[in-house]
Formats: C-alpha cells, sequence, structure tokens
C-alpha cells in the first residue's frame, strides 16, 4: 500500500524545508534543520513588526480565500485597546474534496506549524491557541500532539496555551465561523458577519484564524526575509510557493511544493507524469471540487490567483485533480451535488433546498428522463444559490455544477438522445456511491430524550 | 481508574470557564468508551457538563463521526468521492459488500464490522482510501479487501 509522495518539485523548499523524505517530527530533527530560530528571532521583535513582516511578504490564506495574512493580524486589535483575551484558532479540518496537503505538513514538518503558531501568537500578543483538526485525522492528532507536548517539555510555548481540539466529521466546520461555533460546543453552523472574527470570534473575543499551511509558511517567510518571500512566485499577489495537491488520472499524483505561477499543464505533465495509459485530459476539478471545472483549453494556465481569475478560475486550496475521457461529466457533477448536500448545515434555504434540487435534476440527466430545458433551470437554480447564503458552502455547489453544464452542455445533451448515460458503467465513476447513511440529522433513534 | 466524569473535568480546564467547548472531546470520549451514543452515554455526558441531554443530542446528530445507533466492534469507512472514485473506490466498496454480506451503513449480522461509504478522507494521491478503525489504509484495491478483513476477524 502506497505512501503518499511528498516532495519539494521546484523552486525554493519553504514549508517543506529540511525535509528529503525523513519527517522531522523529532525537535532534534527539526532544530537540526533551524527549527525554532525564527520563534527566538521573531519574539525579539516588536509584535507590530512581525505583522508589517507578513504584510510586506504578501503571504496569502492557503485555506482557499487566499486573503493577505498580515492584514488579517493587523485587524486584531492590541491588548490595550480591549479588555478580552486574543485568540488563534489555526483551521485544520481539511475536508474540500481533492486537499490533502495540511495533513501531510501535520504528518512531516509539525513543529514548523507550531513554530508559525507561537509566532503568530507573538505578533498579535496572544496566549491562547486552539488548533481544530478534523476529527479523521487520527494519526496526524497523534503526530501534532506528540509534537506539540515535546515542544512544550523544552519550554519552547513561552506561557502560550496551545489545545488541539478534534473535529467530528462535518465539512461545514472548515468554514471560519462555523469552526468558532463548533469550537465552542455547538453544530456547526456558520455565522452572519459582521462581526468578523478579528473582532468578535471564539467566545466574543478577537480571533485570527488561518489555515494550517499558511501559518506553517510564517517562519519560512522570516527566514528569507518579505523581501525574498514577495519576490518568488507570481508577485505581487500570489507570492511564495504553494502546496499542490495532484490528484486523479495521473501518473504521479502527490504533494508537491513548487512557487505559484507554474502551469497547470506543467504540474500535470512534467511533474505528475501525465495522464496514464493512452486516456486523454477532459477536465481538471481545479481548487477543489468547489469551484468551476477547467477544460483542457485553458492547461496553460499560471497557477497564480490573477491568472486564474482572469479565466473564471480559483486557485482554492492548491487542488489540480485530474480526470480523463472516461469519466461521465455528468456523474462528476451529481457526485460534486451530493455531497453538498449532504454537508450543507441547513441553516439557509438556498443551500438546504438548493443543493437538494441540483442533485434531483442531475439525477434526472444521468437516467435520461430530463428535458433541454432542465439545463437552463439548473443554471437558474445555481444562480438563484451563489451569493444568497451566509457562507460560501451553496456557491461551492453551484459553481462546479453550472461550469459543468456550461461547458459540456453537448455532453449533457447527449444524455438525452441517448436515453441515459452513454457512458453506461464503462464511465470511472459510475454508480459511485454517495454516504447518505451519514444522514443521522432527520431521524430520532429510539430511546433518544426528547 | 478515572471515572468519566474527572476525564470530562479534566477536559474542561483546557477552555475557558462557563463554556460548552468540552463538549465535542466528551462525547467523544463517551463514544470511546461505550462505542456509540447511547441515551444513557449523552446522560452521562450532560452530567459532566452541566447541560441537559436534549442540547447534547442535537450537538451529537450534527456530526458524522458521532453515532446515535449500535454500531459494529470494528468500523470500515471507504472514501467515495470524486478523487477516490475516479480511481475505483466504487469497486472497492462493491468488494466490501461483497465480503462482509452488508451494505453500506449497515452492520454484519455478528454485530462485529460495520461498513460505511464517507466523503472526502484526505489522501487523495493513494486512492483507495479505507479507513480502518479509524486508521487509513492507502491505494486499497478490490484485491486486498479480503485480507483486511481477515485482519480484523482474527482481532
Amino acid at each position: 500500500m502506497a505512501e503518499t509522495t511528498v516532495r519539494v518539485a521546484e523552486g525554493p523548499a519553504l514549508v517543506l524545508a529540511g525535509y528529503d523524505g525523513e519527517p522531522l517530527t523529532s525537535l532534534a530533527a527539526y532544530r537540526a534543520v533551524g527549527g525554532y530560530d525564527q520563534l527566538e528571532k521573531a519574539r525579539a521583535q516588536d509584535p507590530q513588526a512581525v505583522i508589517q513582516e507578513l504584510i510586506a511578504s504578501n503571504l496569502r490564506g492557503r485555506g482557499g480565500a487566499f486573503f493577505p495574512t498580515g492584514r488579517k493580524a493587523s485587524f486584531i486589535p492590541t491588548p490595550d485597546k480591549i479588555a478580552k483575551p486574543i485568540y488563534i484558532t489555526v483551521n485544520a479540518d481539511e475536508s474540500e474534496p481533492g486537499t490533502f496537503k495540511d495533513r501531510e505538513i501535520m504528518l512531516k514538518v509539525p513543529h514548523r506549524l507550531i513554530e508559525g503558531c507561537l509566532v503568530a501568537a507573538h505578533a498579535i500578543q496572544s496566549s491562547d491557541v486552539y488548533i481544530y483538526i478534523r476529527g479523521e485525522y487520527a494519526e496526524e492528532y497523534r503526530v501534532l500532539q506528540a509534537a506539540l507536548d515535546e515542544a512544550r517539555d523544552a519550554g519552547l510555548l513561552g506561557g502560550v496555551a496551545i489545545v488541539i481540539h478534534r473535529g467530528a466529521g462535518a465539512y461545514i466546520c472548515g468554514e471560519e465561523t462555523a469552526l468558532l461555533e463548533s469550537l465552542e460546543g455547538k453544530r456547526g453552523q456558520p455565522r452572519s458577519k459582521p462581526p468578523f472574527p478579528a473582532i468578535s470570534g471564539v467566545y466574543a473575543a478577537p480571533t485570527l484564524i488561518n489555515n494550517v499551511e499558511s501559518i506553517t509558511t510564517i517562519p519560512p517567510v522570516l527566514a528569507i526575509g518579505p523581501a525574498e518571500f514577495a519576490q518568488i512566485g507570481a508577485p505581487p499577489d500570489s507570492t511564495g510557493t504553494r502546496l499542490f495537491c495532484l490528484s486523479g488520472n495521473v501518473a504521479r499524483p502527490g504533494v508537491y511544493e513548487a512557487p505559484h505561477g507554474i502551469t497547470v499543464r506543467h504540474l500535470i505533465d512534467d511533474i505528475g507524469g501525465g495522464v496514464p495509459g493512452g486516456h486523454t485530459l477532459k477536465a481538471v476539478m481545479m481548487g477543489g471540487s468547489s469551484f468551476p471545472v477547467m477544460t483542457p483549453d485553458d492547461l496553460d494556465t499560471a497557477l497564480d490567483a490573477d491568472s486564474l481569475g482572469k479565466k473564471g478560475y480559483f486557485i482554492g486550496s492548491g487542488v489540480v485533480t485530474v480526470i480523463d475521457e472516461r469519466s461521465c461529466i455528468v456523474q462528476f457533477a451529481l457526485r460534486v451535488a451530493q455531497f453538498y448536500m449532504h454537508e450543507s448545515c441547513g441553516k439557509c434555504t438556498p443551500c438546504r433546498v438548493g443543493t437538494r434540487w441540483l442533485v434531483q435534476l442531475l439525477r434526472a440527466v444521468e437516467d435520461g428522463t430530463a428535458q433541454e430545458s432542465d439545463f437552463d433551470l439548473t443554471l437558474d437554480v445555481c444562480d438563484r444559490i451563489i451569493g444568497k447564503c451566509l457562507c460560501v458552502l451553496g456557491d461551492s455547489a453551484a459553481m462546479p455544477v453550472a461550469s459543468c453544464v456550461t461547458k459540456f452542455r453537448d455532453e449533457f445533451r447527449a444524455h438525452l438522445e441517448h436515453g441515459g448515460c452513454p457512458f453506461g458503467a464503462d464511465s470511472q465513476l459510475a454508480g459511485l456511491f454517495a454516504p447518505v447513511d451519514q444522514h443521522a440529522h432527520t431521524t430520532v433513534p429510539e430511546g433518544v430524550p426528547a | 481508574m478515572t471515572t468519566f466524569y474527572e476525564e470530562v473535568q479534566e477536559i474542561r480546564t483546557r477552555y475557558p470557564e462557563g463554556t460548552r467547548s468540552a463538549l465535542l472531546p466528551a462525547l467523544q470520549l463517551a463514544q470511546e468508551r461505550h462505542g456509540w451514543l447511547s441515551r444513557q452515554a449523552l446522560e452521562e455526558v450532560a452530567d459532566a457538563l452541566e447541560l441537559t441531554p436534549a442540547y447534547c443530542y442535537s450537538v451529537a446528530s450534527f456530526y458524522d463521526m458521532l453515532r446515535l445507533e449500535p454500531v459494529g466492534t470494528h468500523t470500515i469507512e471507504v472514501c467515495t468521492n470524486v478523487c477516490c472514485g475516479l480511481v475505483n473506490a466504487q469497486a472497492v466498496l462493491d468488494a466490501f459488500e461483497r465480503e462482509l454480506g452488508v451494505g453500506p451503513g449497515e452492520t454484519t449480522e455478528d454485530g462485529e464490522i460495520t461498513l460505511r461509504a464517507v466523503e472526502c478522507l484526505g489522501g487523495c494521491s493513494t486512492p483507495t482510501i479505507v479507513a480502518v478503525d479509524h486508521r487509513y489504509r492507502q491505494s486499497v484495491t478490490p484485491e486486498n479487501v479480503p485480507a483486511i478483513v481477515q485482519e480484523l476477524r482474527n482481532g
């Protein structure tokens, strides 16, 4: 049973610096590659100076929203301005389909994440950090907890309390306000914004929320200096490197660190070895399953936010999932819609109801019982979800589905002409089982208190 | 031996006073002890945290990993999201169904093994990912299935 490939594919090693196949899980191993040097350096600096360095680097959020990390930190009030504790929460609830980089960070360089937390804590003068890790990540939790214990025993925490809080299986808890609700011991339903977490986050106190990769990139930013970091990749907006998550129908899938700005084709063909078995690329799940799918004519697009944005794509969490010609795009859209239907928290009607409608419509197309007008009806439902909910989960269902209907309308039409799926069981995605059995939400089992 | 109540009080110290943050860890601990969250387990959690059982149930029912019905001694969870699907997750799930004689969401008659299909487990480059008692097995193919089941049955 193969191990995940994790390596620096190109450019400077930042997040994975010092990792050469042997996990840097022990403090000694991490120390040997300069670990915790940046913490010491940061602590000798004025907190505001550290924030200024992050701003100058233009490091942006690696969780999907691409918000400038330094600016986010600068929104947090300083302790003299507010009589409440200041919190950091690290979003380790990695659940976006196709994303598996934060997991590898926690397994391979856990101390760099902890060092990043401690530098961030110094910068915003916080002494309370919560790392919210998805419940399924049992091994990752164990490795990270062991690293944390070792760092604590070595006296590195300097009065900062870091608590690893385990989730219990809910994609929506990766949404920052749902994460805060969940951390507070509630159902993970997103909050209305404003107020933003920087002002009123966990326990109604100022809270900085960052993705694992963003936080882990902080020590390397300080190590090479913000000016140099800002030159790497595709400046001015997409600076630094990225852990790209390559998967699907590709010869060498894995987590590859490379600078922003390499092309999708380069990642797939040169780094990933191309589509195997003589098959041809049909579509790319770009950024994650929450975004529009990429068609082969756009493969020369650079993997940076601007280049992708100009063509209507998103860099998301760095996902590039290759889909070859054997798979039916209607099945793909249906499986994606099923995922969001399952994961909708049910708070906002357009998302709760709309995702179900999308599943019904796509099921009808797949079964050949839809009609031509259903294609536009599907797009209409997407339009009635996008931008109309408290969080972007509904948008995340609507954007990929709408892109499939628009870009692959001929294939949708072929289902009607054929009276069902023309791919049949030959599609890689045929009959894929959506785990609707997990829905305990609507049934009350026997013996449960009323 | 520490009691459940004492362990929950220890968990509470990690979070600010007057908050409910210890609820998820307490539910997880209760599930670890009982296998699933029965009415009695929910009441123990509620007592330890000074919450109502109804509140504990309302939170527990939100999360997929918290089980409100009895489950097998072991669980086999097969990722059936897109990335594993592109590399034959359905065939792996089918193989488990044949081997165990139960469908996804069901438990074998002897109460030993629960089979589940789950959403993306975050192991997309080594499909198909199967979590056996919450430990990931990577690159699982239908051919690996009988051995995985046998291993569980042998304890």
